[in-house]
């Protein structure tokens, strides 16, 4: 029985932390989501519940007030209060252990925060931020007041908020000391490169998990991965290789479950400059800029032939830049009709009869079949006259070029975390304005008055009904003007034992509460 | 003798010095790890903060000063990744590895060197032949295929072994170690084998060849004319003779082991500092790329010495000091 109390699970990438602030990346909030809990709670299909808070609601527009849950209890015994939330937010800010300032978003536009009672928690901020609730439930992992030594707490972040020792570090997490939290389970060693032994938080509020004991091993090559799962060394592993499903299909021991995911992948077309370095036409104009051509591109692709042979039918085919259902996306899409004939002849009305050479750039490491994808593109283009050549490049290198804008055509991946429409949009296809934080990374360029006058108002709309619509007008504007050309969403994918059932997970968390026997 | 030891250590820092130059200028010439760790998310004020808190800002020669003053305190950097010190990192790491390269050395030492003895020994016989001829395939089949095919065979197959990770460990003065287990001796072993295979090979065919040039020289055959028994003759006059250079193949190797072991460790998952230094070049973490390149260099230079100094033991003849 002891056996069956407990869960190994092979990971594909390690979390850098202990830390729940310390860097905002997928691995780690999945991670810490099984000994801290956030104020409000997401489900599998990324629809928020409560958590820590039981109700939330916005008292004007830029004040926000949550009612605590009662009775929790951190995983040390000590109760839960506003007083945790409170330092939670301080530590946060004051972090200077974390990358990139990473969970210090929205908490740096909050002007003052407020704990009426012990259960009371108001949030007041610059300006409105409407998807306020989205943002707590991805990015404030509370933990537990008592790692510091304060007298009163206030909110006040540049004085310190009332704290009076040393704020926590990375290195204090990672050792357990101070992991405390009132999630599902508790941390009892997490060792860089060596795995991460959790144990069943027995005084839990909320549905207890079936598992006792839980240990991740971190196993980034996929091949091993599968392998120890096959020799039974996992009970569950993260992403096995698109080119292993067949495998795992015939194999009568082990089952998988794939989910769509919000990662949409898509080319980005350097549309901003006269000038671009791998798009060369005889006329010496970048053909890039012509809209007519992004749409003949568009149109060149078969998307369909890409999720069913090269993705093996784990992906989605996108006919607009958000998955169908979610916040502010379209309802029914028009199909981006595969048409190579019509885009010839678009391709010639822009005057490019006899094509231009482009080079497609790419990761091969870094999204699911990502070489291979735009390889696929590549010759949709190669059929339409356009002469292509591909440069795959380990995202390391990658990353770093692309930031330069050193590409013409570079494939991209994003999720959208918050659960709504608006994430890709402004940091992909807004002008960029880096002040503003919009278009920080429209590497290609792209501008359009019309797109911007309707989707920058609606980031800071509050009537969530006005906000849908203005998303979805939006979403109607960039699909008419082509500013990325969307491919597929990818599906995260979970290999497992028979007689276990995995829940995969939008937001492609790998948790163990959602590991259940059958 | 001590005069030899300080003069090599005066040597090895220089060399140190030198390899840092290199690997440091080297590495900071590829790309930028701040597009790697900050989300696009990030607005250009938090990129910036971020730029300046690594110390990006600084031109090259001034992060390498920087480094080096450090680095004289004992403070190889910190983690761009993890946040934490980059030695820290490794030597969490080394205990992994120096055990799977201990046992990897040891069944080296173990099978390479009497099958080798008995290849040079019997060598117009058909099993010094076909020992002779199996050690071909040790070190001419890729070390990642031989490691699956380990795994296929006795993880997937048979499940006999595990086919990754490390096994549960036992602290020992505050070092986890898995040798001290059963689980633990279950994990090692596939590795291992892995990485000693192609060593195995090596000495054995280094053996042999002595074994073979040995037993025809003039003092084996004075040896055997004044009545030396046989095994007297091939423990004290053989096997003496031929150890340096296996000696020498053994220290170089187990240095390499140590500082190499990459592909092996991330066919098997194993968490030593191969896998580490893998994981580190994908993220460009500088910091950990530079320490490790520093401190697989300072374990080259003292190994080196060990072997230097074997070597006056195995062999009185050998002066330690310089010709004049």
């Amino acid at each position: 029985m002891a056996a069956a109390q407990s869960l190994t699970i092979g990971l594909a990438s390690e979390p850098t932390a202990a830390d729940p602030h310390y860097h905002k990346v997928t691995t780690n909030d999945a991670f810490s989501a099984h000994i801290f809990e956030s104020l409000i709670n997401r489900n599998a299909q990324m629809e928020l519940i409560p958590g820590l808070a039981q109700s939330w609601r916005a008292v004007d527009d830029n004040t926000w007030e949550l009612k605590l849950r009662q009775g929790v209890k951190f995983s040390n015994g000590e109760p839960f209060t506003s007083k945790d939330v409170l330092f939670t937010l301080c530590r946060v800010l004051n972090n200077e252990t974390n990358v990139s300032r990473s969970y210090m978003e929205p908490a740096q536009s909050f002007s003052d925060v407020q704990t009426p009672d012990d259960y009371t928690v108001i949030i007041k901020s610059e300006r409105p931020i409407p998807t306020m609730p989205n943002e707590l439930a991805r990015s404030l992992p509370i933990i537990w007041s008592g790692i510091a030594k304060f007298d009163k707490l206030r909110f006040a972040p540049k004085e310190g908020c009332g704290v009076t020792s040393p704020w926590p570090t990375v290195a204090d997490f990672n050792t357990g000391k101070l992991s405390i939290g009132t999630g599902p389970y508790k941390l009892k060693s997490y060792v860089k490169g060596n795995g991460i032994e959790m144990e069943r938080n027995e005084g839990y509020w909320g549905t207890k998990p079936h598992w006792k004991t839980v240990k991740m091993v971190p196993v980034p090559n996929a091949g091993p991965r599968l392998t120890g799962l096959m020799s039974g060394d996992y009970d569950v592993i993260e992403s096995p290789a698109a080119r292993d499903l067949p495998r795992i299909k015939e194999n009568n021991k082990l089952d998988f479950v794939a989910t769509p995911s919000t990662r949409l992948v898509f080319f980005q077309p350097d549309a901003g400059r006269a000038q671009s370095p791998f798009a060369k036409s005889a006329d010496g104009k970048n053909p890039l800029q012509d809209l007519r051509v992004r749409q003949a591109i568009n149109m060149a692709i078969d998307r369909k032939a890409i999720v069913q042979r090269l993705m093996d039918g784990m992906a989605t085919v996108a006919n607009q830049y958000m998955p169908t259902g979610m916040f502010g996306s379209l309802d029914k899409p028009t199909e981006i009709k595969f048409d190579p004939e019509a885009a010839k002849k678009l391709l010639a009305e822009a005057g490019y009869p006899q094509g231009f050479e482009l080079t497609l750039t790419t990761t091969n490491d870094r999204y699911i079949n990502d070489g291979q994808i735009a390889q696929a593109v590549a010759q949709y283009l190669t059929r339409i006259g356009i002469k292509t050549t591909v440069d795959a490049q380990a995202a390391a290198i990658y990353f770093p070029k692309r930031a330069k804008r050193e590409f013409s055509f570079a494939i991209g991946g994003w999720p959208s975390e918050n659960g709504e429409a608006s994430g890709l949009f402004q940091y992909w296809v807004a002008t960029t304005d880096k002040d503003k934080g919009l278009g920080t990374s429209n590497y290609g360029g792209f501008s359009l008055p019309a797109f911007d006058q309707v989707f920058v108002p609606a980031m800071s709309q509050m009537d969530a009904n006005a906000r849908k619509a203005a998303y979805q007008q939006a979403t109607q504007i960039a699909l008419a003007n082509v500013p990325l050309i969307p491919l597929h969403f990818e599906s995260s994918i979970w290999a497992f034992k028979k007689g276990l059932s995995y829940e995969g997970r939008r937001d492609q968390y790998t948790l163990a509460m959602s590991v259940k026997p059958k | 003798m001590i005069v030899y030891i300080l003069r090599r250590m005066v040597q090895s820092f220089l060399v140190l010095l030198a390899v840092s130059l290199v690997v440091f200028m080297a590495v900071y010439a590829v790309g930028d790890p701040i597009e790697l760790l900050v989300s696009a998310e990030a607005s250009d004020a938090d990129r910036q903060v971020m730029i300046k808190r690594l110390g990006l800002d600084l031109p090259v020669w001034l992060q390498y000063w920087s480094f080096l003053t450090r680095a004289f305190q004992g403070d190889l950097g910190t983690s761009f990744v993890h946040g934490i010190p980059a030695i820290e990192l490794i030597v969490q790491r080394f205990p992994a590895t120096f055990e799977l390269v201990v046992v990897a050395i040891g069944l080296t030492c173990l099978l390479g060197i009497p099958l080798g003895l008995v290849a040079g020994l019997f060598n117009d016989k058909p099993l010094g032949r076909g020992l002779m001829g199996g050690s071909v395939l040790g070190f001419s089949l890729p070390n990642f295929w031989q490691g699956m095919m380990l795994i296929l065979m006795f993880a997937v197959w048979l499940q006999w072994l595990p086919s990754s990770g490390r096994g549960d460990t036992v602290n020992v003065l505050g070092v986890p170690l898995s040798l001290l287990t059963a689980d633990g001796w279950s994990h090692v072993m596939l590795p291992a084998i892995n990485l000693a295979l192609g060593n195995i090979a090596l000495v054995l065919r280094l053996t042999a060849t002595g074994v073979m040039e040995a037993k025809t020289q003039e003092y084996v055959k004075f040896a055997r004319a004044k009545g030396i028994s046989e095994r007297r003759i091939l423990t004290r006059h053989i096997l003496r003779n031929i150890l340096i250079p296996v000696v020498t193949v053994i220290g170089m190797e187990f240095g390499t082991l140590i500082a190499y072991s990459t592909i092996t460790e991330t066919v098997f998952a194993w968490p030593g500092m191969g896998k580490l230094l893998i994981d580190s070049i994908y993220k460009l973490d500088r910091p950990v790329v530079v320490a490790y390149v520093m401190l697989v260099t300072f374990i080259f230079v003292m190994i080196n010495l060990l072997v230097d100094l074997a070597y006056a033991v195995l062999d009185p003849r050998v002066q330690l000091q310089e010709a004049q």
